[in-house]
C-alpha cells in the first residue's frame, strides 16, 4: 500500500488544500447532482540534461502544477482545470465543471472504487533527487562509449531526463488517494557518417526507477553500443521489399504491434460509441489461438505501470485476449458505468490540464512455445524486423501502421541483409489471426513507450516474444 | 494586464542578474482555453482553462541553462531562477551561445491583426450549439453515415510577453476559434471515419459549421468499399492538406538544430538544386490575421518572409541565433521557445501555387494513387527516406475511380521532390503550414 500521507500532506502545506477543504468543495457544489465528481491536484517537476558535440549543452528544469475539477452525469463531462491551486479558483473550477450537469437528472449515487492501491515504485532515491554531478558523469560516459564504438560515429546526442509527479484524487464519494510517481529515461542517438552517406540510430530505456539502474549490468554501455550499431548498420542497408510478405517480429519494443493493432481499438471510450472496428465483438475469435494478450499496470518499476490511475482506481491485470478470443476491454469510470462493466484501472490523463481516458498500461503478449530460431528457419522468404520506431492505428477502420527502423530480409531460413526503414501496415482485427508461430522469449520494451491520444502523451510499455506473422504488407521501395 | 505579466518577467530577469547570470531572457504566456464536444447531438465534455508559463533562460558567460514554471509565485519565480543559474553551472561554455545583439530586436511591434476584438464571446451554450449544427449537418448528408465520434468547438485567447535582460519588452495577445467534426459512415459491416475543421483568429471568419459537416461526411462516404491495391511503382499525387505534411518535412531538414548535428539529408546543400523548378516555398510571419503570424519570434527578432526554396533550388535555411552562429551565419527569425528552451519553428510555411487546377493534375495520371490521408512516422529526416500509411483513391484514366486502404507509400523525399511534375492552383492558408495539390511523378504503393 502506498503512502497516501505524503501526497496529503504535500498538497496541505504547499497550497492549504486539506482533505477538508476538498471534501466541502466536493460537498457543497457537486454532491447529489451528479454521477460523480472528482478533484485531481498535480506537482510535477521534470529535468532534462543533454550532452552533445561531448559537452553537456542543455540543461533544464520545469515545474508544472494545477487542479482539475470533473463534474459527470450520463454521458457528460464537465471539466474545469487550472494552474493556480487556490480555494477560489477551485471553488470557479467547481462552479464550471457543475454548469454542465445541471441540467441532467442524476441518480446521485456514486461508485467508490475497489481494491487496494499498489506500491510498485518506492525508490529510496527518486531519478530527480540523484545528484546532477553523477547525470552529467553518466552522459559523458556514453558519449565516450558510444564515440569509441565506430570510427563512422560522428554526432552523439545523449540525454537524461527525470520527473517526479505527485497526484492526488478526492472523488465526491469521499475517496481520496494519491500517489508519487518517480520516472526517468536515458536516450542514445547517434549519427553515423561514411562516403557522405549518413544514418541514424537510436536507443534508450528507463522506468520508474532509480538512475542506478542504468549502470546496473552495465545498461549505458548497452544502449551506447546499440545506438552507434544501428547507425553504422544501416549505412550498408539495401532497399526494403514492398509487398505482402511472411513478417518475424523480433522479442520486446515489436510489441509495438499489439499496441496499435488491438490495444487502441480495445479502449472502452471508442468501444462504447460503437466506433471501433472492435465494437461488439467480446467473445468471438480475433486472432491465432497461440495469441494471449493482457494489459498488466502491476508490474513494479515498469514505465507504464501506476500503483492506482488518475480516477484513483488501482491498475489491474486485464486479459484482452486469451487463446485468440477477445475477452475485455480497458475502461476508465465513465465507460466503464455506461458500459456496465467494471473499471479496469485504466483512467489516464497526460496532466490536470486534461480529462481522464481509457488508456493502455504495458500491454504485451505471453510467451508460447517455439524455439526463436526455428521460427526465423521456418520462412523462406520474409523480413526479420528488430526494432521499430512509433505507429498509429485509424480505430475506425481497423488499419494501423508501425515503421521498422532495423530489419533483415529472411532467405532460405537464414537473415541475410539488413534493409532500409520502412512502415509495415495491417487491419487490426485481422493481423493476429495470421500469427503462425509464438516464441518462448517473451521480453518487455527498456522502457520507452510514449502513448499519444486525443492530444495527450502518457507513458506506455509493451512486450512480445518472437512471433510470425504470415501476410503483413511492407512499404519498402523494392517492388 | 499584460504589463502586469511584463512587470513580473523583468523582476525574474533583473533577479538572475543579480544571482549572477551575465544575460538571461525570458518568455511569459498566458492564456485561457474554452472546448466543447457534441456526440450525436448530445454535449460530451465541456472544458474551461487557465494557464501561465514562465520560461526562462540565463547565461553565466557561455554557460546557459532553462527553467520554467507555472506557479508565478514570488517563492516559486525565485525558486526557478536559483534552479537555472546552478543548471548553468554544470553546462559547458559554448563561444556560439549568448542573446541576439540588442540592435537586432524588433523595434516597433506591427499590429499584425491576430487577435478577435469584436468584443462577444458568447455563452457556452451558443458555443455548444456551434458543434451541435455542424455535427447535425454531417449526419444528415446521408443515411450511411449512422455513427460520430463528435464535433467539438474550441477558442482559446492568449498574451505573449517576452523580456530580456538587456532592457527588451515586447508583447503581443492572439485569439483562435475552431470548429471540427469526425463522422462514422457504415455500409455492409465497414465502417470508416473522416474529419473536417476550420479554424481562425477571428470568430467572424470561421467558416459555415454546416458546410465543415458536409465536407466531413463527403469526406468519410467516399472511403467506403474501400481495398486494397496491387504494389506497383505509379504517379502519386498528395490532395493539399497531405501535400502539405511534404512540406513541414523539408522545414525540418533546413532547420538549424538538424544541419549543425548533420542529422539531415539537406546538410551542405544551401545554393543547389533539391527539388524541381516548379518548387517554391516560403515562410511568411506577417500575414495579417494569419495562424502563424508573429510579430517577433522567440528571441525578439522581427518576424519576416523568407523565400527557402525558390524554383527548385535551397535559397534559406531556418535558424536561430545559435544554430546561425554555429553555421557561421546569420539567425533568419526563426527561433522559437518550447519546453525546454530555444527551438525553431516556421511561421505560415507555404508552397506556392502553380497554375493548373487539382483536376488538371488528376486527369494526366492514367493509373495512380490519389492520396487523401496518412498514417504513421515513417520519414526518415537524416536520410529523407519516406514511407507511410495512406488511404485514397485510386485513379483510372485520368478519373478518381474508387477508394483504396491498406496502403504504403514510399521513396525519398529528395527524389520525391525532384520529381515533382504538377502543382496545382489550389493553395489555401487554412493552418499554419499549407499547400497546393502535387503530383509526384512515381512513387512505389505497396500493397497486396
Amino acid at each position: 500500500m502506498t503512502d497516501l500521507t505524503r501526497p496529503q500532506r504535500f498538497f496541505a502545506d504547499r497550497f492549504n488544500v486539506t482533505p477538508g477543504l476538498i471534501d466541502r468543495l466536493l460537498g457543497s457544489s457537486l454532491r447529489g447532482r451528479v454521477e460523480d465528481a472528482d478533484v485531481y491536484l498535480e506537482y510535477r517537476i521534470n529535468e532534462e540534461l543533454v550532452i552533445e558535440e561531448s559537452v553537456i549543452k542543455k540543461a533544464s528544469r520545469h515545474v508544472s502544477q494545477g487542479a482539475g475539477v470533473r463534474a459527470q452525469a450520463g454521458t457528460r463531462t464537465g471539466y474545469a482545470h487550472t494552474d493556480d491551486i487556490s480555494l477560489p479558483n477551485l471553488e470557479e473550477a467547481a462552479r464550471q465543471a457543475r454548469a454542465i450537469a445541471d441540467r441532467s437528472s442524476a441518480s446521485g449515487v456514486m461508485a467508490v472504487p475497489g481494491g487496494t492501491p499498489h506500491d510498485l515504485y518506492t525508490l529510496a532515491e527518486p531519478p530527480i533527487a540523484a545528484n546532477l554531478e553523477r547525470k552529467v558523469d553518466l552522459l559523458k560516459r556514453i558519449d565516450a562509449a558510444a564515440r569509441g564504438a565506430d570510427p563512422r560515429v560522428r554526432q552523439v546526442i545523449a540525454s537524461v531526463t527525470s520527473e517526479d509527479l505527485v497526484v492526488l484524487v478526492a472523488t465526491a464519494s469521499g475517496f481520496t488517494v494519491g500517489d508519487v510517481r518517480p520516472l526517468t529515461r536515458l536516450n542514445v542517438t547517434v549519427i553515423a557518417e561514411e562516403h557522405g552517406k549518413r544514418e541514424v540510430g537510436t536507443y534508450g530505456g528507463g522506468g520508474r526507477v532509480p538512475l542506478d539502474h542504468f549502470l546496473e549490468q552495465d545498461r549505458w554501455r548497452r544502449f551506447a553500443a546499440e545506438a552507434a550499431r544501428q547507425a553504422t548498420l544501416k549505412l550498408s542497408a539495401v532497399d526494403a521489399p514492398a509487398g505482402t510478405m511472411t513478417v518475424v517480429l523480433g522479442p520486446g519494443w515489436p510489441g509495438i504491434l499489439l499496441h496499435e493493432a488491438i490495444g487502441h481499438g480495445l479502449e472502452g471510450d471508442f468501444n462504447r460509441k460503437g466506433v471501433s472496428a472492435f465494437a461488439g465483438r467480446l467473445g468471438q475469435k480475433v486472432a491465432s489461438e497461440l495469441v494471449t494478450v493482457v494489459d498488466d499496470g502491476t508490474l513494479p518499476n515498469r514505465r507504464g505501470s501506476l500503483n492506482v490511475d488518475d480516477e484513483g482506481t488501482p491498475t489491474g491485470r486485464t486479459v484482452l485476449i486469451e487463446r485468440g478470443v477477445l475477452r475485455g476491454y480497458m475502461q476508465d469510470k465513465l465507460n466503464a458505468r455506461l458500459m456496465g462493466m467494471p473499471a479496469t484501472g485504466n483512467g489516464r490523463r497526460e496532466s490536470f490540464a486534461h480529462p481522464p481516458l481509457p488508456r493502455m498500461t504495458n500491454t504485451f503478449m505471453l510467451a508460447g512455445e517455439d524455439d526463436p530460431e526455428d521460427i526465423i528457419r521456418s520462412v523462406d522468404r520474409g523480413l526479420f524486423a528488430v526494432t521499430f520506431g512509433g505507429g498509429q492505428v485509424d480505430i475506425t477502420s481497423g488499419k494501423f501502421v508501425f515503421s521498422a527502423s532495423e530489419a533483415y530480409l529472411i532467405e532460405g531460413g537464414r537473415i541475410t541483409a539488413p534493409v532500409k526503414g520502412a512502415t509495415l501496415i495491417g487491419n487490426g482485427p485481422d493481423a493476429l489471426t495470421r500469427v503462425s508461430r509464438v516464441g518462448s522469449d517473451l521480453q518487455l520494451d527498456e522502457g520507452i513507450g510514449t502513448c499519444g491520444k486525443d492530444g495527450q502523451s502518457v507513458p506506455v510499455g509493451v512486450g512480445l516474444p518472437t512471433i510470425r506473422v504470415d501476410g503483413m504488407t511492407v512499404g519498402g521501395t523494392h517492388v | 494586464m499584460t504589463s502586469a505579466l511584463g512587470d513580473v518577467l523583468v523582476s525574474v530577469l533583473e533577479r538572475a542578474t543579480a544571482r549572477g547570470a551575465t544575460a538571461a531572457d525570458g518568455f511569459l504566456i498566458e492564456e485561457r482555453e474554452f472546448s466543447a464536444s457534441v456526440r450525436l447531438g448530445e454535449v460530451e465534455t465541456v472544458t474551461h482553462s487557465q494557464d501561465q508559463r514562465l520560461s526562462l533562460r540565463v547565461f553565466a558567460g557561455r554557460a546557459s541553462a532553462a527553467a520554467s514554471t507555472s506557479d508565478l509565485s514570488p517563492a516559486s519565480l525565485e525558486r526557478v531562477v536559483d534552479e537555472a543559474t546552478r543548471l548553468a553551472r554544470i553546462t559547458a561554455e559554448d563561444p556560439h551561445a549568448g542573446l541576439p545583439e540588442r540592435g537586432e530586436l524588433i523595434d516597433r511591434i506591427p499590429d499584425l491583426d491576430l487577435e478577435d476584438r469584436s468584443g462577444d464571446d458568447p455563452l457556452p451554450e451558443e458555443k455548444i450549439a456551434v458543434a451541435r449544427r455542424a455535427e447535425a449537418a454531417a449526419l444528415a448528408v446521408d443515411p450511411r453515415i449512422e455513427n460520430s465520434e463528435g464535433a467539438e468547438y474550441g477558442d482559446r485567447r492568449a498574451h505573449y510577453v517576452y523580456a530580456t535582460s538587456s532592457g527588451f519588452c515586447g508583447s503581443y495577445a492572439t485569439s483562435s476559434f475552431s470548429v471540427s467534426v469526425s463522422p462514422v459512415a457504415a455500409q455492409n459491416g465497414e465502417m470508416q471515419r473522416d474529419s473536417w475543421y476550420t479554424v481562425a483568429r477571428k470568430r467572424a471568419r470561421l467558416e459555415d459549421p454546416e458546410a465543415v459537416g458536409r465536407t466531413a461526411a463527403a469526406r468519410a462516404l467516399r472511403r467506403l468499399g474501400a481495398r486494397k491495391v496491387k504494389t506497383v511503382e505509379v504517379p502519386v499525387i498528395f490532395d493539399a492538406e497531405n501535400a502539405a505534411s511534404l512540406v513541414r518535412s523539408i522545414a525540418g531538414a533546413i532547420s538549424g538544430p538538424s544541419l549543425y548535428r548533420r542529422a539531415s539529408f539537406l546538410v551542405d546543400r544551401l545554393g543547389t538544386r533539391i527539388a524541381a523548378p516548379s518548387v517554391t516555398i516560403v515562410d511568411d510571419g506577417l500575414l495579417p490575421g494569419a495562424l502563424g503570424s508573429r510579430p517577433f519570434d522567440g528571441e525578439g527578432l522581427p518576424t519576416r518572409r523568407t523565400v527557402l526554396v525558390n524554383e527548385g533550388v535551397l535559397e534559406s535555411y531556418l535558424l536561430d541565433t545559435y544554430s546561425a552562429r554555429k553555421l557561421g551565419g546569420r539567425s533568419t527569425h526563426h527561433a522559437a521557445r518550447d519546453g525546454s528552451g530555444v527551438t525553431v519553428g516556421t511561421t505560415n510555411l507555404m508552397l506556392l501555387p502553380g497554375t493548373a487546377s487539382a483536376a488538371d493534375l488528376i486527369a494526366s495520371v492514367d493509373n495512380g494513387l490519389y492520396v487523401t490521408e496518412l498514417i504513421g512516422f515513417g520519414v526518415n529526416g537524416v536520410t529523407g527516406d519516406y514511407s507511410r500509411g495512406a488511404v485514397g483513391l485510386w485513379i483510372e484514366n485520368g478519373r478518381l475511380s474508387y477508394p483504396v486502404e491498406e496502403v504504403t507509400v514510399a521513396g525519398n523525399l529528395l527524389e520525391m521532390f525532384s520529381a515533382v511534375d504538377g502543382v496545382a492552383d489550389d493553395l489555401v492558408l487554412r493552418d499554419r503550414t499549407a499547400s497546393p495539390t502535387l503530383k509526384i511523378a512515381r512513387m512505389v504503393v505497396a500493397g497486396n
